[in-house]
């Protein structure tokens, strides 16, 4: 066992700083968020307001920790749709390449994936109006079929080594070699894609958000106050600098944490470093 | 390969009707009546029932979805019920500022990409790996838009190289046209070619601990002759998938960064449609979106077989 990797120990404290300041938002924050304070607005950071207030007098930092809430759950939840429905498709697709059952679920995918999250997230909110489960839905179906090609594209390629035909000589089922053989070789690839997506997540929440189709006001989201800050850019610029920095630095420690994963869990990899 | 492009022709064709089955469900089915829908609650029954009239929406809703894509196949894409005028006139208009946009990016990022990544690949373990990577690291956690948002803070406002937004059009020559997109476009690239350039290292590090790399070094080809020869096409197989992919960003990407520079593309058409209500432009817009990535991914497909013949013939 080799020790664990920096990058390992670098992204899970930004990530967790992040994560834990948004869940201490449910306990406890600086300042009331819904609250307005308009003989406060626009203070520049001091001892009393730690990053300054906005247009509406509310303390930043404290819309930061809330706002974290959101682009986090959204983020999490969305990851968990694409993996949970689209690696078991792409191993299906795999064991069954060529076979009708690969042609409808790649085809299936082709389609889902045709709809970027921003396009499926227009068309909910011209249906049903913009919210943050919209945009859950919205990133989570996206989600899907990039799991399943890149588990498939994965699976494809372990499928034509000899040990996987060593496995159906010896008369495993295409079911058992996935999950026994294909599955553990293809974890690297699917743990970099879920940080992949993860960020991107946090990143698409945030995208939605800025044009209107994720979380509404008054419940923050960092997205939310990039949009919120932007007619405000040339004269505040703090306001769209902070939660700018705020996903940055989500986004950076779970791909940190994520590459730290690969090389822990990844034999191979590790072995040609040494 | 002939047999290989019907098949994955057909499944284009299958894939379309499909998607616009999808569209016209959620847009003109799901709401109930869109007439109403369209002009809010404080309508009279009317004025409805006139729009009704003027969508031809009293047929059923087999005969409206038939019309629907009988117009798109001839070009026919409604009329704006905000603007008035025919809808593909409008987007028309709006791809001559989002098309390039996309395209501006997806060049810059693959041309900064691959050179990158094949640099990081070689020097694997040093310094200049190393610097790249983290490089690579802050272009994937910058969100573009906010990416954008600095550009125009530092090259608008401070340095005051590029204007802060809008769009000349193509009419006042090129120079300027492509000027007011550079901004945007290097707000788009960033992330994608940090992405790419990750995927192509990691690509082409797994591709050289492969037997047949042993085999080609053992035969006496220098390391580079080995990589030219039989790395890099396996290594473009990811970078392919990946490119294919990021199309489908570019275009999103591009809906967003377009309401941060002000262009008249086609994501400030279909946000005013989303406001507006104009169900007609949002329908439309969408298929077409929609329609751009069905044929990108086919693309890609059809590349493949061509990187890798293996692909080609059934398992």
């Amino acid at each position: 066992m080799t020790r664990l990797p920096a990058q390992l120990w670098i992204g899970a404290v930004l990530s967790i700083v992040l994560l834990a300041a948004a869940l201490i938002s449910f306990l406890w924050t600086p300042y009331d968020v819904t609250a307005l304070n308009i003989a406060d607005k626009l203070k520049a950071p001091s001892a009393e307001y730690l990053l300054g207030t906005d247009h509406f007098g509310r303390d930043l930092l404290s819309m930061l920790m809330e706002g974290g809430r959101i682009s986090i759950a959204v983020a999490v939840l969305a990851v968990g749709i694409g993996m949970g429905i689209g690696v078991p498709l792409g191993l299906m697709a795999a064991a069954n390449r060529g076979g009708w059952l690969d042609e409808i679920i790649m085809r299936g995918n082709d389609l889902i994936f045709a709809f970027p999250s921003l396009v499926i997230a227009i068309l909910i909110t011209a249906t049903f109006g913009p919210s943050a489960t919209n945009a859950i839905i919205a990133i989570g179906i996206f989600n899907i079929p990039v799991f399943a090609r890149v588990a498939r594209g994965g699976a494809l390629t372990i499928w034509t080594r000899e040990f996987i035909m060593a496995a159906r000589v010896a008369g495993k089922g295409k079911a058992r070699i996935s999950v026994e053989h294909i599955l553990p070789n293809i974890a690297n690839l699917l743990i970099v894609q879920g940080t992949i997506q993860f960020s991107l997540g946090i990143l698409a929440e945030a995208g939605l958000s800025y044009v209107g189709l994720g979380a509404q006001p008054p419940t923050p989201s960092w997205g939310r106050m990039l949009a919120d800050a932007q007619t405000m850019i040339y004269s505040t610029p703090r306001l769209a600098i902070a939660p700018g920095l705020a996903i940055v630095v989500m986004v950076l420690g779970l791909n940190l944490m994520g590459d730290g994963l690969r090389d822990l869990l990844d034999p191979r990899i590790r072995r040609a470093r040494e | 390969m002939l047999r290989y492009l019907i098949t994955r022709a057909l499944s284009l064709g299958a894939s379309l009707i499909v998607a616009s089955l999808v569209i016209f469900a959620m847009i003109e089915v799901i709401p109930g009546d869109p007439a109403s829908f369209m002009l809010g609650l404080n309508a009279s029954p009317d004025t409805v029932a006139a729009l009704r009239d003027d969508l031809g929406l009293n047929g059923s809703v087999t005969t409206r979805y038939v019309n629907w894509v009988g117009g798109l196949l001839v070009g026919d894409f409604g009329t704006s019920y905000t603007y008035r005028v025919p809808v593909s006139e409008l987007i028309l208009e709006r791809l001559q500022v989002s098309l390039p946009l996309a395209l501006f990016a997806l060049i810059l990022s693959t041309l900064i990409a691959i050179p990158v990544g094949l640099v990081a690949a070689a020097r694997r373990g040093q310094m200049t790996d190393y610097t790249i990577m983290g490089a690579t690291q802050m272009g994937i956690a910058v969100p573009n838009f906010w990416f954008a948002m600095l550009l125009v803070l530092v090259f608008a406002v401070q340095l005051r190289w590029f204007s802060a937004g809008g769009f000349p059009g193509w009419d006042n020559g090129i120079g300027p046209a492509v000027k007011a997109l550079t901004l945007p476009a290097i707000a788009l690239a960033l992330p994608q070619a940090s992405i790419l350039a990750r995927v192509m290292r990691s690509s082409l590090l797994d591709v050289l601990h492969q037997d047949y790399m042993r085999t080609a070094r053992a035969k006496g080809l220098s390391v580079a002759q080995a990589t030219r020869r039989h790395a890099l096409r396996n290594a473009m197989i990811p970078v392919l998938t990946i490119i294919g992919l990021q199309f489908s960003f570019l275009l999103a990407g591009a809906i967003i960064i377009e309401n941060v520079f002000f262009l008249p593309g086609l994501g400030r058409l279909i946000f005013q449609a989303i406001t507006q209500r104009d169900l007609v432009v949002v329908e439309s817009v969408v298929m077409l979106l929609v329609f751009a990535v069905i044929l990108v991914t086919f693309l890609v497909d059809v590349a493949y077989a061509v990187v890798d013949p293996r692909l080609r013939r059934p398992a």
